[in-house]
Parts: C-alpha cells; structure tokens; sequence
C-alpha cells in the first residue's frame, strides 16, 4: 500500500516539474474515466445481463404482451448489447439514474436527499479516526513494544476482526437501552420534527446555524454511538498505519543527522518525522474515508440512520433494481474519486514522486 | 526467498542436504521453528483447524438439530441443558453456532479457491509478459482493486437472487485483484534472475516458465495476504448475512443468526450476543495466522 519506491531525485527545472505534475494530472482524469466506466459495465451487467427479462422486473408478471414489448423497445432491449450500454452510460452521465419502485421518485433525487446523512457519519467517523488514531500511531513508533505500542497492536487487531453491525448493536443495548447516556437510533428524537428544518442536511451543522441549541444537544447524542463506532475503525486502520509509516522514517538518516544537530527528541518525532510520513498518511485518511462510505450500509442499518446505505438495503429488501444500481453507481463513484485522488494527491505532495 | 537461506545454508554448511526432499522438509522445519516461536500465531492456528475440526463434525458435537425446536423452549436464558440457551424458535444456539461453522468455512475455502489462482495468473503472466500484455491487465486490476466491495456484493446478490453461492461468487469477484499485484510484483522481481534465463536457454516454454519456475516463489507471499483476507471476507460474509442475502433459513449462519436475535436483543441479548464472538474470534484466528506467516515467510518485517 505504501507508494512506488521514492527514489531521491536531483533537483528538477521548473519546466519539468510542471511537466511532471500535468502528466499526474493527465493520468488521475485517465484513471478515472476508465474505472468509472469499469463500474458502469458492472452495474450494466448486473441490472441487465444477469436478469432472465429486465423488462418483467419493470412491467412485473400481469402486464400485457402489448406492453410488454413497447417496455422492451423503450428499454432499447431490442438493440445489440454494446448499443445498450452506449445509452446507458450517456443517461448515467446526465444523471439520469431510473425511477424507484419504492418511493416512485427519480433514484437520484432520493440519493441528494439522503446523502447528507451518510456523509455527516462518515466524516465524524473519519475525524475520530484521525485524531486519537494519527498520536496513538506516533506514540506507539516512538516506544516500540510499549504499553502504547501493545494498545495498538490489540486495537488493530480487533478492529480488524469485530463484525461492525454486531458490535453496533451491542453499544446500543449498553449505552442507549441499559445506560441511557445516548439516544437510540434515527438522527433526531421525532418531538424536534415540526420545530427543526433542515438546511443542508448535515443535521450538526443546520442545527449551529440556525442557533438551535436543543436540537443540537439531541442531535450530537444520536450521533454520539454511530460514529464513535465509525470511528473506531478508521483508527484501528490509521493507528497502525501512521505506527509503520513512523517506524520507517524513524530509521531513516536524516533522523540521525537530526539527533546529532542535539534537536529536541519532540521536534525531531512531531516535526521531522511526522512531516514525512504525512505524504503517505494523506493516502490512507483517504481511504479510510471511503472505506466508512462505502462502510455505511451496515451501520446504518443497524443505527436506522436514514442515509443511503439504508436507503440501498431497503431498496434491496424490494427488489428495487433502480434504486440499488443507483445507489451502487453513485457510492462506487464517490469511492473510486476518493481512490484515485489519494494516489494524485501521493504524487503531487512527494516532492519526491513529482517527476516519474 | 533466495536471500534469506543464505545464512541458514552457511550455518550448516556441516549438512549439507543430500537431496531435493531433504532440503525441503529442512526448510518446513525451519519455517515451522520461526513459526511457532510465536505464540499468538499458534493461537490463530489452534482456532482455525479447531474451526475445522468442528465444521466436518458437526453433527457429532452439536447436542442439539440446529434447524429443529420446541415452542415451548423459546428464547430460554443460557443453562445446563442449552449452554447458550435459545432463540426465537426453540433451537439450541450453541447447535447452531457449531453447525453454523460449515457456511462460514466453505465460503472462505470457496473464495480462496475462486479467487487466489485468478489473481495468481492474471499476476504472473503480466509480469513476466510485460509490455502491453502487462499494461493491459494491470489496468483492469486496477480497475477492479478501486471497486467498493460490499457495495458491489451486495448488487450482484441482488440480481443473482439471495443464497450462500451467489455471496461466494459475489465476494470472489471483487477479492481477486489484490492477488494479482503480489503476484507481478514477485513476478517482476525473479523474472530477470539467471535461474529462469538457464530454464528458458533449456528451451522451456514461457507457459512452463511461468508455471513451474515463477508461481511457486509467488505463493508465499500469495499464502500471507490470503491468510490476512480470510478475516475480511468473513466479516463480509457475515454482513451479507445479516442483511439477509447470504444463507436462507433454516441455515444455521452467523450473520443471520445476529439479524435475527437483533428483534430481542433489549431482553434476550444473548441471542444476537453468541454469533458474534464466534465470528470474532474466527476472524481473530485468521489474522493471527496471517501476521505469524508473514513473520515466518518475510522476514523483512512489515512490508504494509
């Protein structure tokens, strides 16, 4: 996972390195064309390959011959197949994602309207993660096979190995149904309904800017167990990460040099080495990032946290064709950015990857 | 490989091997020695063939059917004669449990059979091809390695219909890719030794070269990181499971045996409880495992 071998390369003529730097560029837009369309041949081929008759999961099984055919000329079934999926790819481009059976909305409107929630979760999730998993990484480096150390090594370790929906759900029944410290699942209690609307969608944030403070306490305690769940294993993920990263500039020369300059062991750890091993970290968060995106389904299924992960598994739960292709489009795209864009932002931070 | 059996052959130069199989089953001693010299991979050892052990004989162990209960015995706390008590339906949960280890290791050994020789090949051909033909295959691993996972699974059981199969073939095909990476990069990295230039001055074919002299320097670094994935595709698995797309009822599996007891867990926790550890500490077992390997098979340290 870490990136190619950085090898140390003679200082380069401006020229060159914005050459270097517009070939990255060139090969993120490249990347990410192909993988899009990767995807799309995917979910092309599960919604319309994979099905015995596409046209019966629209029209369902009392539908008329006549209509029947008239669905399968509009559904363009009567075309070879790479024509078929030329056109759907082109509506995928335009946004144009189906009908859902379930809400009879168009899909893509029913993903901006939940979308939100997911991405508040996630982003706590991944803040939690960033900010007790990035000092555990270092500290446990620094005294390698001590008591930080081992902590990491065990939190690693389970996170590696608990089923997240199991694990929700045991947190409830302890901090919401036994303890009572947290509210249960759903991101607002129902008595706040009528009385908050919300902005943007990111609940936290619409209740600061409407100077909500009620709302706002008995947001934060819904998303109190969601996200520290979250958050847990994104710095199971970034702890360890940020423990190897650290153990390899540690070891480095520049380290030595710096020791022997008499720096403080402080600037050397948090200053030097850290600086170095950000490049690499940058990657992982992101990541990690999408990792918890893409993670959501489980978690908000079992926190009926109303984002698109339980959005896909109601759809799924349906048979909602539509709406599940669509939500996998949309997931699988965020997820295939965030991908990509780690690997440019790789080679764009390293001075030392500019110029391959 | 080559690299760290120089100093053990120094060592003893006294011994020298005298034949192909002695030196083998010195290097399996060796290995093993490194090996369970640690003793939490010996754990995860211990947990995965006690796994094993208890999936091919189930119906031995099992005090109870695992698909049968009595009404009268609904959601019984754990006591003497039910170890984990029961669950909604009457059935034994530790039965369950027990029986429940057969799903959990044939999709494992399923995806690892599906998976690892796929990544294998793609792997080994692109590296020791090289030009386009590397370039080409490289570019649709990389295409699959970017793929959400659970997301893609979850769309194709969706069209495939639920069931324990379609979760294998599902998982499968998103797991292959990083396989195929390991594999070119130990590809890249012995194709140009002078051991595969005196095969392929002997005249072997590229097929043979590549089958019989790069594959297997590839499989122990291919063994580390399937090992390591075991406990991920678990947990996958057990997510499908959950959601009610892996194994149908009356199925004892551990995914869905944690969905179902999820309607009682406020007052009978221990339904939806006792799935869980059994997923945790096999998932626990294979990434014991895995990190021992790696520390047996590598000794260059952690290479993640």
């Amino acid at each position: 996972m870490a990136g190619p071998n950085a090898v140390l390369q003679p200082a380069l003529s401006r020229p060159r390195r914005a050459r270097g730097r517009l070939f990255a560029l060139v090969r993120f837009v490249v990347m990410l064309a192909t993988t899009l369309l990767g995807l799309l041949a995917m979910t092309f081929f599960i919604g319309r390959v994979i099905p015995v008759d596409p046209v019966l999961a629209v029209v369902g099984d009392r539908a008329s011959a006549q209509v029947v055919e008239r669905t399968r000329i509009e559904m363009g079934l009567d075309r070879p197949l790479i024509e078929q999926f030329g056109i759907y790819v082109a509506r995928v481009a335009q946004g144009e994602l189906g009908q859902s059976v379930l809400t009879s909305r168009p899909v893509l409107d029913d993903i901006f309207r939940v979308f939100p929630a997911t991405l508040e979760l996630a982003t706590y999730g991944t803040l939690i993660g960033v900010l007790f998993g990035v000092p555990l990484g270092v500290m446990a480096a620094v005294r390698r096979g001590g008591l930080i150390d081992q902590l990491v090594r065990v939190v690693g370790l389970l996170g590696y190995s608990i089923p997240i929906f199991w694990l929700g759900l045991l947190a409830l029944l302890l901090f919401y149904a036994k303890l009572g410290w947290v509210s249960g699942p759903g991101r607002i209690d129902v008595v706040f309904e009528y009385t908050f609307t919300p902005l943007t969608g990111i609940y936290s944030l619409d209740a600061l800017l409407r100077g909500d403070w009620s709302a706002f306490a008995n947001i934060v305690s819904h998303l109190a167990l969601p996200s520290a769940l979250l958050g847990y294993f994104s710095l199971a993920y970034i702890s360890r990460m940020t423990r190897s990263f650290m153990l390899h500039e540690l070891s480095q020369e520049y380290i030595v040099a710096a020791r022997a300059k008499g720096l403080p062991e402080r600037t050397i750890i948090w200053r030097h080495a850290l600086r170095n091993a950000a490049v690499p970290l940058v990657t992982v968060i992101a990541l990690s990032y999408a990792g918890l995106l893409e993670g959501s389904v489980l978690t908000e299924t079992v926190f009926s946290w109303p984002g698109l992960g339980l959005y896909i598994t109601n759809a799924l739960a349906n048979a909602d064709m539509n709406a599940v292709l669509g939500g996998t489009v949309v997931i699988g795209a965020i997820f295939i950015g965030l991908n990509l864009l780690s690997d440019l932002l790789y080679r764009t931070l390293d001075p030392r990857t500019r110029r391959r | 490989m080559n690299e760290h059996a120089t100093p053990a052959l120094a060592n003893s130069t006294a011994q020298v091997p005298r034949s192909r199989g002695q030196a083998r089953l010195r290097r399996y001693k060796e290995l093993w020695s490194s090996f369970s010299s640690n003793r939490l991979a010996l754990v995860g050892l211990s947990i995965i063939l006690a796994l094993i052990a208890i999936a091919l004989l189930a119906d031995l162990i099992a005090p109870y059917s695992p698909t049968t209960g009595g009404l009268g015995q609904r959601l019984l706390p754990p006591s003497t004669a039910h170890w984990l008590g029961t669950d909604d339906q009457g059935r034994d949960i530790l039965s369950r449990l027990i029986h429940g280890a057969r799903p959990t290791l044939m999709v494992v050994s399923l995806v690892m059979i599906l998976a690892a020789p796929v990544g294998l090949l793609v792997g080994t051909v692109a590296g020791y091809a090289g030009g386009w033909v590397d370039a080409v295959l490289m570019r649709i691993t990389d295409i699959f390695l970017a793929f959400p996972k659970l997301i893609l699974a979850l769309a194709f059981v969706a069209a495939l219909g639920p069931g324990i199969q379609n979760a294998v073939i599902a998982i499968a095909i998103t797991s292959w890719p990083p396989y195929a990476r390991i594999a070119r990069a130990e590809t890249l990295s012995v194709r140009d030794c002078d051991y595969v230039a005196a095969v392929r001055l002997m005249g072997a074919s590229p097929l043979r070269i590549v089958l019989r002299h790069v594959m297997p320097l590839c499989l122990a670094s291919l063994i580390v990181r399937v090992t390591l994935d075991m406990a991920g595709i678990i947990l996958t698995a057990a997510g499908l499971g959950f959601l009610g797309l892996g194994a149908q009822p009356p199925m004892a599996e551990w995914g869905a045996m944690i969905a179902s007891g999820r309607r009682f867990i406020l007052d009978q926790w221990w339904v939806a409880a006792a799935p869980g550890v059994a997923i945790l500490i096999v998932s626990l077992g294979f990434n014991l495992l895995g990190d021992g390997l790696r520390d047996a098979l590598d000794p260059r340290g952690e290479r993640e």
